[in-house]
């Protein structure tokens, strides 16, 4: 039930994310979500596209290095307190999370997005009370 | 079992080799004296003739010859011969000032080729081979040396040169070479190519002759296991006549020096007085028997140990460990002697290409070590703290090897300049 995301490596060099960007582009993939985790001198770039697969085929045929990995997705009501009573709800149940970051929902209506990298299955979120999205839910068409 | 080209002199007992260098010196050193006056001068001025010289003990009364002499002599002072008696030249470029220009008589070169032909055959190649020569042809030695050797020990050789990686490939799998011919990194450089493409089971390489760059056993592992063969270290200059001064026996431990041609000693390089057998320092090449090109003593510039302890293979020529590094390749930074190929053994083991450079810089009064090296997809993660963590100990494990930190930076694969010919492994950005 994960969501898939790709992560590519950022060197610190001027136009690199320019770069990067325009071969997803030229490909005709759709970005869903980026993040960017950075050093002074080089950082990974975390992506959620429409077409995982050929994102990685792309950027690989680039030279670039590139991994598939499962994140969780978990819809956040857009309210105030939205985000803090989910991660109060990730907290109580010692669910260790390695980063997150939030995306735009895909259906328009007034939720947004957090997405997780954490060790633990989805299910976990699940039985949390959590409202765990799939691929789908946030606009990837591949499967 | 082991083969041999020229059992009889390979395996020659030491006193017989002995006798023959005493004789081949004492007639080279007439030969120079007639012939090369910028050598005779030297002589001269050192006070010794050629009747001081009766036998290869008397080698240490002779001056040394240095690069600067041979860029001095450009173009010819140290040809032997004269040019109507030389049918080839090879030059070597040097990093400033002038080329050096190496001169063969038909002799010479037949006698290059029979030194590279055992080199093949210690690896045990033979005239059943397809050998593939992918160093440079041309002034350059790689290229024609290996390949006259492969052609006199008849091997069906491909003369492909440097670059072009697609048609390196293309002739590999569809002419079933067996024996790579190139420098360690272009070597290493192919292996990826060809693992990229999937092309492992239609490649029957089963033996590789890599030399004229420096390299490290463990290179020599990771390069033996992705292409599943044998490889066969070879030693030479340019100035001495090519690749075939040194060659590896099955043994893989070391360089048997065709002592027959070439004489070695190891000398300290900043006193240059003479070092016994087993120290490390800096190797001194005498050549025996060229009439084109005849060095007496000829300061290598590379720093090894000799050896005569027995060998395996059973033959009695002194065997020169793999340069550890030049003494003008040694770098010095913050005072500590640091050699290339000491940065190389420890990103092997850390699982990082050998494709690297280093730069050298001087900041506020204060030397600068910074190491670029390439990102690979197993040292990747989404996660950045798996990547700072393994960065971390890489740089703690070369601050262990070299003694001093050193800036490591990761960049994208394949963006260090590739090394077809020779790689660009050093930028020293200080002006002293
Ligand atoms: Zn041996």
């Amino acid at each position: 039930m994960g969501v898939r995301q790709i992560s590519v490596f950022l060197e610190n060099k001027s136009g690199q994310l320019a770069h990067i960007c325009r071969i997803i582009a030229d490909a005709g993939i759709n970005m869903k979500a980026l993040n960017i985790a950075e050093t002074s001198d080089y950082g990974v770039v975390r992506l959620i596209t429409d077409k995982p697969d050929l994102t990685v085929r792309v950027l690989s045929d680039e030279g670039l290095v590139c991994r598939c990995t499962d994140v969780v997705a978990i819809s956040v009501p857009d309210v105030p307190g939205g985000l803090a009573d989910v991660l109060e709800l990730i907290a109580r149940k010692n669910i260790s999370i390695e980063y997150m970051y939030s995306m735009m929902g895909n259906d328009g209506k007034s939720h947004a997005v957090m997405v997780f990298q954490t060790e633990e299955p989805s299910e976990v979120f699940a039985k949390a009370g959590l409202d765990v999205l799939c691929g789908k839910d946030i606009g990837i068409s591949e499967a | 079992m082991e083969r041999y080209y020229s059992k009889e002199i390979e395996c020659a007992p030491r006193e017989q080799l002995r006798a023959m260098q005493s004789e081949r010196l004492v007639s080279q050193v007439r030969h120079v004296w007639d012939n090369v006056p910028y050598y005779r001068h030297k002589m001269e001025q050192a006070g010794v003739s050629p009747a001081d010289i009766r036998s290869i003990d008397d080698i240490t009364k002779l001056p040394f010859l240095k690069k600067d002499d041979l860029r001095d002599s450009y173009p010819d002072g140290l040809r032997g011969v004269p040019a109507k008696e030389c049918v080839r030249i090879h030059s070597t470029s040097g990093t400033t000032g002038k080329r050096v220009v190496a001169y063969y008589t038909k002799e010479d070169i037949d006698l290059w080729e029979t030194c590279v032909a055992r080199a093949l055959v210690a690896a045990d190649i033979s005239d059943e081979d397809v050998v593939q020569v992918c160093y440079g042809y041309g002034l350059f030695t790689g290229g024609l040396g290996l390949h006259g050797g492969a052609e006199k020990l008849g091997c069906m050789v491909l003369p492909m040169s440097s670059g072009s990686t697609d048609r390196q490939l293309q002739f590999m799998e569809d002419l079933k070479s067996t024996v790579l011919c190139c420098t360690p990194s272009y070597a290493a450089y192919l292996s990826e190519s060809i693992h990229e493409r999937v092309l492992s089971d239609r490649i029957h390489l089963r033996k590789g002759i890599f030399g004229a760059e420096a390299w490290s056993e463990d290179m020599r592992a990771s390069i033996e296991s992705s292409l599943g063969i044998k490889a066969h270290d070879i030693y030479g200059l340019t100035e001495l006549s090519g690749p075939g001064v040194a060659y590896e026996c099955s043994v893989q431990n070391g360089m048997h020096i065709n002592e027959d041609h070439f004489y070695a000693e190891v000398i300290d390089p900043d006193t240059g007085e003479s070092l016994p057998l087993g120290s490390k320092g800096e190797l001194v090449i005498t050549s025996l028997t060229k009439k084109g090109f005849p060095l007496l003593r000829y300061r290598t510039r590379d720093i090894c140990i000799l050896s005569a302890e027995k060998c395996a293979c059973g033959r009695t020529f002194v065997k020169m460990s793999r340069p550890m590094g030049r003494s003008d390749d040694m770098l010095i930074i913050k005072g500590v002697n640091v050699f290339p190929s000491q940065i190389e053994t420890v990103l092997i083991q850390q699982g990082y290409p050998a494709n690297y450079q280093i730069i050298v810089d001087r900041v506020n009064n204060s030397d600068t070590l910074d190491v670029l090296v390439e990102m690979t997809a197993e040292n990747f993660s989404d996660s950045l703290s798996k990547i700072t963590a393994k960065e971390k100990a890489l740089v703690a494990e070369l601050k262990a090897m070299l003694g001093i930190y050193a800036n490591v930076h990761l960049v994208t694969p394949k963006t260090i300049t590739r090394s077809e010919g020779k790689a660009v492994r050093v930028i020293d950005k200080r002006k002293i």
